[in-house]
């Protein structure tokens, strides 16, 4: 039991420690600057008093005896594990002379920074790499494939992200008046309530399930929520994208759609010509006329009249009769015609490719339950969809995510009570640039971002993610074409044993480097391939702030560790050596200019623990897109190109990539690579969620090993009898890539064509050492999925989808 | 003599997501160490017919618990029932939590030593 001479902190949870992305509101318990315990704030309207197995074992999480507690410098080869203590003062000096050499020969953008999923970090990454010069931060995965390509591709359609409605927004929540129960989510790919990614409360949904609201399930597993589902449709991994189709399908067939939304908001009135089959523009239509300027067609009158995007309305009058659906013929300047369709018939004749029946052949979702579960979708009101990283894990993600916005925008489920709800900063306060806005910390110029990896062939890298791409990178460590690259930062990211997908090659390029400076925790695989490592700290031990959506609250210092420094600390102190610029001499200095839009100061918003933006503010829903909310001009109509949600999108057809949502088969599948399917006839997915760990955390801490102790692959019961493999056995998973070992868990949970291998697996309790690299080599399913596959548009990966044969391990093996 | 007050459990598994804040809790509460505690959640798959399944988690209250009773008398939840990220734990007299019962299926009562 807690003391009487114990302090109780208020704080908030985010990144090291919980691991995730945090949120929730804590009381931290300390005696004698030590963490005696942790209860979730009762009066905390995130989370109301619960909390999480990882932050409820923060005690041995904060006083491990592995912490690291002092910066070290590599003393053997890189992956010997040998190391020596050195003083921060050495360790900034060390980084400060290795990293202005490689600035000085090479550039600043010869210098890569990488992060982590979803960290309290990136504002402070970027600061370091911008204060350097360089441009190239990186997140590490495959494709970016985790949650920013979700952003960018829902930006591209509407111009701001949307998530599912838990009365978040209002510290009253669910007894906000403003607020409607949904009466129906799709839980699409996704296990929230395991390590609450994407930054929402897993349990908001049971909380919703309890007062009324029905679920539909699109995961190949049987999760809890398909187990408590109206629906469970168990698609193919990689078929997400003609299920969604299928459902629009019928949405569209049955007329179970929003026509006054579609024909209002969306760009489905804009002409598109049929011998181009590109949208009709100003500029061919008149003599002088504006490109980025579109036509409608008039039926009343038989004329063609101008979409204004700047203005976002009709040049002069509005059409009397818009055509919503239909055909005409436009006579352009010099006399030619060009016969013109709608959006909304371009759209739906890619929509008619995906009747049910088709579906069920892509999918393996009976065409009766494709039909009937949009038909319960569409017709309840209101209905929000939510969506999990399988999204981001198929390299055609952004026409996926298309179909799915498309599914809540024509159904008028978009910034609706209880629909999808617009997300964004909260009071537009942007330490960093998430998909869809600018950061306040930002490169000098933008002649500095020029170099940025990857900017030349994807366009989305130009417009909403601020990011070099990932695979690009780790090509142009071997290439050095354009430039070398001879460095990299790594903080609180575990390219080897988590992030990166084939580690053998993230190692090679490792090893190919001058510098590496690697800031965690403890030691991990990754660490083993620094020349510095920095000890940094749990959210408990640092003071920062969070806008990531609504409330914008304060996570506030309550105790310290050894000599372990925060990131931003080590960060600040480092920006302040490469920068002779840097303005700021506090980081409380920096704090308070970011929070300027928020009008109070860090200091002020620390007292108050938590702000919500008022009704009228930017950043409180909802129907913004008609009070002119949500647009810098302050004009109704959301923040994309045509002003309206894009049925057909104008920036994909700018950037020569196909303009409607439609499904694309991954390329390591039995339907695209039979050849490899006789070998490997089982379908691989990885990376269902653990509520212990998160991703490759946690492994080192008792209480949490004990939920799930072993690298595990859940595998139906009658596959694993045909190989001969019994529950808790040893087995292998191996394809052309290479090979790794699991305990085979039975159980009916997966379909009998697939098998779910954990990610995120090493062992700290074994040795660090290569060959070892504390085992990871045995454990790492990343061994057996490619880099450089990403899509099209640079953004997602073949993640959740390959191949596989398994095996079971001889005794030798075990 | 009035006999004394029995409390109890009601546990909501129809609701439990197998979370484990309940055991971490517990472990954290007393400091038991890894293998040990007041709460353990088991998982339960259940087959169906047709080919169906059925995913089920039971937080189960061991030997060692002890309805938490240094927290229960300064006014506090038991530790696992505060946390609960479903909400689906409920503290109090066996008799009222009976009542409780009686309104919704898919639950069980359960008292300590």
């Amino acid at each position: 039991m807690t003391q009487s001479n114990t302090t109780i902190v208020p704080t908030t949870t985010w990144s090291a420690g919980a691991g995730c992305h945090g949120g929730c509101g804590i009381l931290a318990h300390i005696r004698d600057n030590k963490l005696v315990k942790v209860e979730g704030n009762p009066d905390h309207p995130w989370n109301r008093g619960r909390l999480c197995a990882r932050v409820l074992a923060m005690t041995q999480y904060t006083h491990h005896p592995d912490r690291l507690r002092h910066p070290l410098k590599r003393v053997g080869a890189r992956g010997e594990g040998k190391w020596e203590r050195i003083s921060w003062e050495e360790a900034f000096d060390l980084i400060e002379e290795r990293m202005k050499a490689i600035r000085d020969a090479y550039g600043p953008e010869s210098m890569l920074f990488n992060s982590g999923t979803g960290r309290d970090i990136y504002p402070w990454i970027c600061m370091l790499a911008y204060a350097y010069g360089s441009p190239n931060v990186m997140f590490g995965l495959t494709g970016s494939a985790c949650y920013g390509p979700r952003l960018a591709a829902v930006n591209t359609v509407q111009g701001d992200f949307a998530v599912f409605d838990a009365a978040q927004w209002f510290p009253d929540r669910y007894d906000d008046p403003r607020w409607r129960r949904p009466e129906c989510m799709v839980i699409w790919g996704y296990n929230i309530h395991a390590t609450c990614p994407d930054n929402l409360f897993g349990h908001w949904i049971i909380d919703m399930m309890k007062k009324g609201t029905k679920i539909i399930t699109v995961d190949p597993r049987l999760s809890w929520f398909a187990s408590r589902s109206k629906h469970h449709l168990a698609l193919r991994p990689g078929t997400d994208a003609a299920l969604a189709m299928g459902f629009l399908n019928v949405i569209i067939r049955e007329k179970l759609y929003d026509r006054n939304f579609a024909q209002t908001w969306t760009n489905a009135t804009h002409l598109i010509r049929t011998d181009t089959g590109k949208l009709l523009t100003e500029a061919e239509l008149v003599s002088g006329g504006d490109s980025a300027n579109y036509v409608v067609w008039d039926e009343a009158t038989g004329r063609p009249l101008v979409w204004d995007c700047a203005a976002v309305d009709y040049r002069g009058e509005a059409p009397e009769a818009p055509m919503f659906s239909g055909s005409c013929e436009v006579e352009l300047p010099q006399g030619e015609k060009v016969a013109c369709q709608t959006v909304w018939d371009t759209f739906c004749a890619e929509v008619e490719q995906y009747p049910p029946d088709r579906v069920e052949e892509i999918t393996g979702v009976s065409a009766e339950l494709v039909a009937e579960a949009a038909r319960y979708y569409a017709k309840a009101k209101p209905a929000a969809i939510h969506w999990g990283v399988a999204v981001d894990m198929t390299p055609a993600l952004t026409p996926l995510v298309q179909a799915i916005s498309c599914l809540w925008a024509l159904t008028g489920n978009l910034d609706v009570p209880g629909g999808n709800v617009i997300a964004r900063l909260a009071f537009d306060v942007a330490p960093y640039a998430l998909p869809g806005s600018k950061g306040a910390i930002r490169l000098k110029s933008e002649e500095l971002d020029k170099p940025r990896i990857g900017v030349d062939r994807y366009m989305p890298l130009n417009k909403f993610y601020w990011r070099c791409s990932t695979d690009l990178s780790l090509d142009q460590i071997f290439t050095e074409d354009p430039y070398p690259i001879k460095g990299m930062w790594i903080q609180t990211a575990g390219i080897l044993q988590g992030l990166g997908m084939d580690p053998k090659k993230w190692r090679s390029a490792l090893e190919k480097l001058d510098f590496v400076v690697a800031v965690d925790l403890f030691h991990t695989p990754t660490t083993q391939y620094a020349d510095v490592v920095l000890p940094a700290t749990t959210f408990l031990e640092k003071d920062s702030f969070r806008s990531w959506w609504v409330p914008l609250q304060t996570i506030n210092k309550a105790m310290r560790v050894d000599e372990c420094l925060p990131d931003m600390e080590i960060n600040f102190e480092l920006s302040r050596r490469f920068d002779p610029d840097f303005r700021f001499e506090t980081l409380h200095e920096l704090y308070d200019d970011i929070l300027k839009p928020a009008g109070m100061t860090f200091a002020e918003l620390q007292q108050k623990g938590w702000a919500y933006p008022p009704e009228g503010s930017s950043s409180c829903p909802y129907r913004r897109h008609e009070k002119g909310l949500l647009r810098p001009d302050k004009r109704p109509g959301f923040r994309t190109p045509s002003g309206r949600f894009e049925l057909y999108a104008t920036l994909r057809e700018q950037w020569g990539l196909e303009p409607v949502p439609h499904h694309e088969e991954p390329p390591f599948t039995p339907v695209s690579r039979p050849d490899l399917a006789k070998d490997y006839p089982l379908i691989l997915s990885t990376g269902r969620r653990s509520p212990a760990f998160f991703h490759s955390e946690h492994r080192n801490i008792p209480w949490l090993r004990a939920i799930d102790p072993d690298p595990v692959v859940e595998i139906h019961p009658e596959t694993a009898a045909e190989h001969g493999i019994g529950n808790g056995e040893w087995m292998w998973v191996e394809n052309w890539m290479g090979r790794a070992r699991f305990k085979a868990k039975l159980t009916p949970v997966v379909p009998k064509w697939m098998i779910m291998a954990a990610h995120g697996w090493w062992h700290p309790e074994k040795d660090a050492a290569e060959p070892s690299l504390y085992g990871m080599w045995k454990s790492n399913v990343n061994q057996l999925l490619p880099m450089g596959h990403q899509g099209k548009d640079g953004m997602g990966a073949p993640i959740k989808h390959s191949m596989c044969k398994i095996y079971k391990a001889g005794p030798e093996e075990v | 003599m009035a006999e004394k007050q029995r409390y109890g459990l009601l546990i909501d598994y129809e609701y439990c997501t197998g979370c484990f804040t309940c055991q971490v809790a517990c472990q954290q509460e007393y400091g038991w160490p890894a293998g040990m505690g007041g709460m353990r959640v088991n998982e339960i798959v259940q087959n169906l017919p047709k080919g169906k399944a059925y995913l089920t988690y039971f937080p189960f209250p061991t030997e060692l618990c002890i309805l938490c009773r240094p927290r229960t008398k300064k006014g506090l939840q038991p530790a696992c029932v505060q946390h609960c990220m479903a909400e689906c734990m409920r503290f109090g007299p066996v008799e009222e939590l009976a009542k409780e019962m009686a309104q919704k299926p898919r639950m069980v009562l359960w008292a300590p030593k």
